[in-house]
């Protein structure tokens, strides 16, 4: 079930019975994470049809960097619902907080997300993302290459 | 020994897991699957039965029903009873699309009354009822109105013009969970559920005309209004962005409840904590508020039909005798009151993928159908038929008064879409003579019929088990989807 790992792309998509599942990659932690907004807004609509024409800011703390991928995915998709937005393009940030008094990590991510107003006339619609799931989520390196993936429930 | 070994008949159609399995379970596991649904069985959806027959409180069995599949955590197709006073609740149990049900309402009508316009019909349904992905509803909330929703559920919508006074007596905690407490819902939860309210959604939700095909059970059928050859509607949907936020705002704060409560689990998605925790508390009051935005929401779309057929039939709702038969949730929590060896006690039923089977004589059931037990809805997919059956006696001994809840899927999406195309689907459709009318292509061929189990033998389970019984079998005339 699991696709070979490939750079050539920047996510791929694997199967599970009722949902989807992505694998994004990326040489910087960062970049895998801007590939997962994508893989997860290609599930949705083409992105190819979506321009860069609004942006949005926001911010994350969260206690692991499993936790921060579900939380900024999960970010994305309120955007998504409460300013009808459809987003292409997304540059992050992620910083290790270290808290000397605390042997607990924490990270922050900050997000510039870009798109634009979902319009049907213009956007297909695939499939909704009802809500992002814990399962078999992961983020790990490998030889350099940072590779996310998480299960999208629909 | 493999988990599907260890599995041993109790009766026809019942099976049992021992406790003795897995060190860790303390209770065993019962299945309501036929021969072949065993063969066929995801071991992986065996193994959460499993998982959930280990957790704190747990009463009688961690109990599979006749469509148990594989679901985070907990399967779909599961019920989970755990005592009240030192048991626990998991929004894992519930699942992300709260208070996700099927309502039905009747008419007077007949298939040749509705045929030369059943075209117009469809239409008229597909823009009177939003749904697809970003759905906005058609109305505006005024300033803090999304609390009295959550609040209220389908009492609000009544209250405010959508569909009539009587409809709250047929629906499931007639249409409101009084535990519901909107300040516990977060305010990102709030903000996705109001410009989704009185929205159908996408997937596997649908709105469906249906025509009684086949009565089972004359009584029962006379006593829920049901009559062979009339026409029927049914409406899946849930809470919408609102409830899925809810689930997910609960699951992040119990995955760290569970550790500080010292609570060993096997795996993370089954995240709790014990009923009486100020999480726990949390979490079913803002479930009971997920509950109430879904009922709401099946309300709006009820008045909304009712205004397609007087639109398109220039008769009144009244004169069509569009009463609801009944309106059921399959992803919900409840504290009930069911016999555990022998004596009452208060129970936290989970319910995810379950649909409650209250059998005769139950006070939750309104008094018309007080006599016979609950109407139980069963939906079948896009094309296919679905069953109105009642709850039973035996349910109430074996399952906490619960059954199956639908078809559950056999085909990933992308497998769907490779062996089907959506215009393939709507010939096939068309061909049977059902009108369809769909937001997106790929959702059609997504939800290819034979992309699900076949409800069919879901419900024949069901029956032949005893755990509900047959009514009537409804076949749809026409579907809008997402």
């Amino acid at each position: 079930m699991e696709m070979k790992e490939s750079r050539v792309n920047k996510y791929d998509y694997f199967d599970v019975t009722a949902d989807i599942g992505f694998y994004a990659y990326g040489n910087t932690l960062e970049e895998a994470y801007e590939n997962a907004g994508l893989a997860m807004f290609d599930v949705i609509t083409d992105i190819g049809d979506v321009k860069k024409e609004e942006s949005r800011d926001f911010e994350i703390v969260s206690e692991d960097l499993v936790s921060l991928l579900y939380d900024y995915l999960e970010e994305l998709l309120f955007l998504q619902d409460t300013e009808f937005l459809f987003f292409s393009d997304f540059n992050v940030d992620i910083e290790k907080i270290v808290d000397d008094s605390s042997d607990l990590n924490n990270y922050k991510l900050t997000c510039s997300a870009y798109g634009e107003e979902i319009n049907w006339d213009i956007h297909t619609p695939k499939s909704e993302v009802k809500a992002i799931t814990f399962h078999k989520m992961d983020v790990k390196e490998d030889d350099g290459v940072f590779k996310l993936r998480a299960i999208l429930d629909l | 020994m493999s988990i599907k070994e260890s599995l041993e008949k109790v009766r026809d159609n019942v099976w049992e897991l021992p406790s003795s399995y897995k060190k860790e379970m303390r209770v065993p596991g019962r299945m309501y699957l036929d021969d072949e649904a065993v063969e066929n069985i995801e071991e992986g959806a065996l193994e959460q039965v499993a998982n959930v027959a280990c957790m704190p409180g747990i009463q009688g069995a961690s109990i599979a029903m006749p469509d148990i599949h594989f679901g985070y955590g907990f399967s779909i197709g599961g019920v989970g009873a755990f005592n009240y006073n030192n048991g626990v609740v998991s929004p894992g149990g519930v699942g992300f699309d709260i208070n996700c049900g099927v309502r039905m309402l009747r008419t007077n009508l007949t298939e040749d009354e509705i045929k030369p316009k059943l075209k117009e019909l469809t239409e008229v349904l597909f823009k009177n009822i939003p749904s697809g992905v970003g759905s906005k509803g058609q109305i505006r909330l005024k300033d803090n109105e999304i609390d009295e929703v959550l609040d209220y559920g389908a009492w609000w919508a009544v209250e405010r013009g959508f569909g009539w006074e009587d409809d709250l007596k047929f629906l499931e905690e007639n249409g409101r969970m009084k535990e519901a407490e909107s300040a516990v819902v977060s305010a990102k939860a709030k903000k996705r559920g109001v410009p989704q309210l009185g929205s159908l959604g996408s997937g596997n939700h649908f709105l469906e005309v249906q025509k009684i095909e086949e009565v089972y059970d004359e009584d029962v059928a006379k006593a829920f209004g049901l009559e062979a050859g009339s026409i029927a509607i049914m409406i899946h949907s849930g809470s919408r962005g609102c409830g899925h936020q809810i689930c997910s705002d609960y699951l992040r704060k119990m995955d760290k409840a569970y550790r500080n409560y010292k609570i060993n689990i096997p795996d993370r998605q089954l995240a709790c904590a014990p009923i009486d925790s100020k999480e726990a508390q949390g979490y079913l009051k803002a479930m009971a508020a997920g509950a109430n935005y879904a009922w709401a929401n099946r309300q709006m779309m009820s008045h909304w039909v009712r205004q397609s057929f007087e639109e398109v039939f220039s008769r009144s709702a009244e004169d069509m005798d569009m009463g609801i038969v009944y309106d059921v949730a399959h992803n919900i929590a409840k504290k009930e009151v069911h016999k555990v060896k022998g004596s009452h006690m208060e129970v936290l039923v989970h319910r995810k993928g379950a649909t409650r089977a209250f059998g005769p004589g139950r006070r939750e059931i309104p008094k018309e159908y007080r006599s016979v037990g609950q109407p139980v809805l069963i939906s079948g997919t896009m094309g296919t038929a679905s069953y109105v059956l009642h709850g039973t006696d035996v349910a109430m001994e074996e399952t906490f008064g619960s059954t199956a809840h639908g078809a559950g899927r056999v085909l990933s999406r992308t497998a769907a879409k490779k062996q089907f195309t959506a215009d393939q689907i709507e010939k096939e459709l068309n061909a049977k003579g059902i009108h369809v009318k769909a937001n997106s292509a790929p959702v059609l061929a997504e939800e290819a019929p034979s992309a699900y189990k076949n409800v069919d033998s879901v419900v024949k389970t069901s029956h032949d088990a005893g755990i509900a019984k047959l009514v009537a079998k409804v076949v749809p005339l026409a579907v809008t989807k997402g």
